[in-house]
């Protein structure tokens, strides 16, 4: 059975606004590295809402269809319940922190969840040694790096122990080896845990060595969706301006030129290997 | 000409921010200053408008001491456009936003009218003029504030983190952008960490690292030192990871995008390109 389930959802903000989702239907299973991508305004922050109850119950307005996460109607239940099952990761970790030390703001969940002392202790260690936090269990969040910071919003995410991580944007402050390190957290919680993650992110030549499949989203709808190599090497996804990595780019343009090859390099190693192959073929006669 | 001669800045809770650099930035010049979270990028530049002054050494900036003139004086030469848009957002309309400044500097009314109907065209935001810049998109208002600065046509363009937010298609704008307003003479000065636009743009690069210079250059020096940008939690673009994994077949090892790419694979054997 699908783990995230969406059936024929629109949306709108208010009465009388426009449509932001138009009729989409999705299912991801357990287990999957989604990338949710598409140019700006094309809905895929609202549509992340959707996954944790933000809508309907907080931002309210018109939805028809229907989300459910886990086996759980989002329409049926409340924002905490919904957080049981669904974290929430957001773009600046400085609007997810607020609490004067790590230990706090990543027990505060749990205690809203009325856990005992030393379930929540345990979780907190456990969810801080994911993330490479531990030693800074008893900073100010406020004191730390941005990347420190939005590990410490990962944590507290993950003390939770969902099913479903969401996560917007996360990497959008940080510098590229900041992010690179928070994408590899994301691959192990997907690896070992098996967590279901759904990302929405720009950044994809560092992004899609991780992820496993992509769903491209335009104007409320979704236009493409499928494995990362297929659907950034279409001619939608340059045309939608995604930032297609540039060996896929590069690639792109040799096929063009008469160059044949079986499937599109994503990162610079597989790319390598491809003009390795090539040349070799060519020496071998 | 922007100069900088062994600057110290130290915040008043005590961090050091810069601990000794020296640079110089030509009238006319593209530059990046490219660094980790955290490297004295923005507090760098906020040195060249006078919002900071050194706590040790001397910027100067066309010949003046930043510490001898008003930042009122300084903001006329140096724009700046913050990282964060909502820093300089203030105004009730997009329109009034973009004209504020020119009213402050007591330009005269027709060509304010002109200067702003100008800027809100060359950023494609003349369609929310009358709307509240708190009712656009992240992308929008870091437009609305770069024409905002634009307007007043500084000499100097000082842009922090201004591909943030920014998807594909909005960063091949503000390249575009930015290229042409250098062309046409004026000095930009972006501050970032994205490295695949920087590829693109190939400006010259100050490259920081925890408070200090640790390589100045063209892109295409800068850009293909692994060990150079790691120190600097930066990561070669991909293109010329790509062509320093395959260098012993006789490629050059400083391609930065794949236009030059395709150029270069021109020659390799087996490559018939058209």
């Amino acid at each position: 059975m699908s783990h995230v389930k969406v059936k024929h959802l629109s949306y709108s903000y208010g009465e009388g606004e426009g449509k932001v989702l138009k009729d989409i239907s999705l299912e991801i299973d357990k287990g999957e590295f989604v990338l949710l991508t598409g140019p700006s305004g094309c809905g895929k922050t609202t549509l992340c809402r959707c996954f944790n109850g933000l809508i309907p119950h907080f931002y309210g307005g018109k939805m028809d269809g229907e989300v459910s996460v886990a086996g759980l109607r989002v329409s049926e239940h409340p924002i905490h319940e919904m957080a049981t099952v669904v974290g929430f990761v957001f773009q600046n970790p400085e609007n997810q922190l607020f609490a004067l030390t790590v230990e706090r703001d990543v027990a505060f969940g749990l205690e809203n969840l009325g856990l005992p002392k030393d379930e929540i202790s345990k979780r907190v260690t456990w969810a801080l040694k994911i993330v490479g936090m531990e030693e800074f269990r008893f900073a100010a969040p406020f004191e730390l790096s941005g990347g420190q910071q939005q590990r410490v919003a990962i944590a507290s995410v993950l003390a939770m122990q969902p099913e479903v991580i969401v996560l917007d944007e996360p990497t959008s402050f940080l510098d590229p080896a900041t992010a690179l390190n928070i994408f590899q957290i994301l691959k192990r919680l997907n690896d070992e845990l098996h967590m279901t993650i759904i990302l929405v992110e720009h950044r994809l030549e560092l992004a899609s060595a991780y992820i496993n499949r992509i769903v491209l989203m335009n104007e409320g709808s979704i236009l493409l969706d499928g494995d990362p190599r297929s659907i950034l090497s279409q001619e939608e996804s340059r045309l939608l301006g995604i930032g297609v990595p540039k060996v896929v780019r590069l690639f792109r343009m040799l096929r063009a030129g008469g160059i044949p090859f079986e499937h599109y390099p994503l990162t610079p190693s597989e790319g390598a290997m491809a003009i390795r192959r090539l040349v070799k073929g060519y020496d071998q006669g | 000409m922007i100069k900088v001669e062994n600057v110290h800045y130290v915040y008043p809770n005590g961090f050091e921010a810069l601990r000794g650099v020296s640079l110089e930035i030509d009238k006319g010049e593209f530059v990046t200053i490219m660094g980790e979270n955290g490297a004295g990028k923005t507090t760098l530049v906020k040195l060249f408008n006078g919002l900071l002054k050194p706590s040790k050494g001397i910027v100067m900036v066309d010949g003046i001491r930043t510490f001898d003139v008003s930042v009122a004086t300084l903001a006329r030469k140096v724009g700046f456009v913050f990282q964060n848009p909502d820093h300089q957002l203030f105004c009730e309309t997009v329109e009034e936003e973009v004209a504020f400044a020119l009213r402050n500097m007591g330009f005269k009314k027709d060509i304010i009218e002109k200067r702003v109907k100008w800027a809100l065209n060359l950023l494609d935001i003349a369609k929310y003029k009358g709307a509240s810049p708190f009712t656009l998109s992240g992308g929008e208002r870091k437009r609305v504030a770069l024409a905002s600065v634009l307007a007043f046509d500084p000499d100097y363009l000082i842009l922090d983190e201004p591909t943030i937010g920014q998807d594909y298609s909005q960063k091949e704008r503000l390249r575009h952008l930015v290229l042409q307003l250098n062309k046409q003479g004026k000095t930009v000065i972006i501050v970032t960490h994205d490295v695949e636009f920087v590829a693109e743009c190939k400006p010259r690069i100050i490259l920081m690292s925890k408070g200090k210079i640790v390589a100045q250059g063209p892109a295409k020096e800068v850009l293909p030192k692994a060990d150079l940008l790691s120190q600097a939690s930066l990561i070669m673009p991909q293109i010329t990871q790509l062509f320093q994994m395959i260098s012993d077949l006789g490629l050059p090892s400083n391609v930065l995008d794949e236009y030059e790419a395709w150029e270069a694979l021109k020659g390799l054997r087996g490559m018939r390109l058209a």
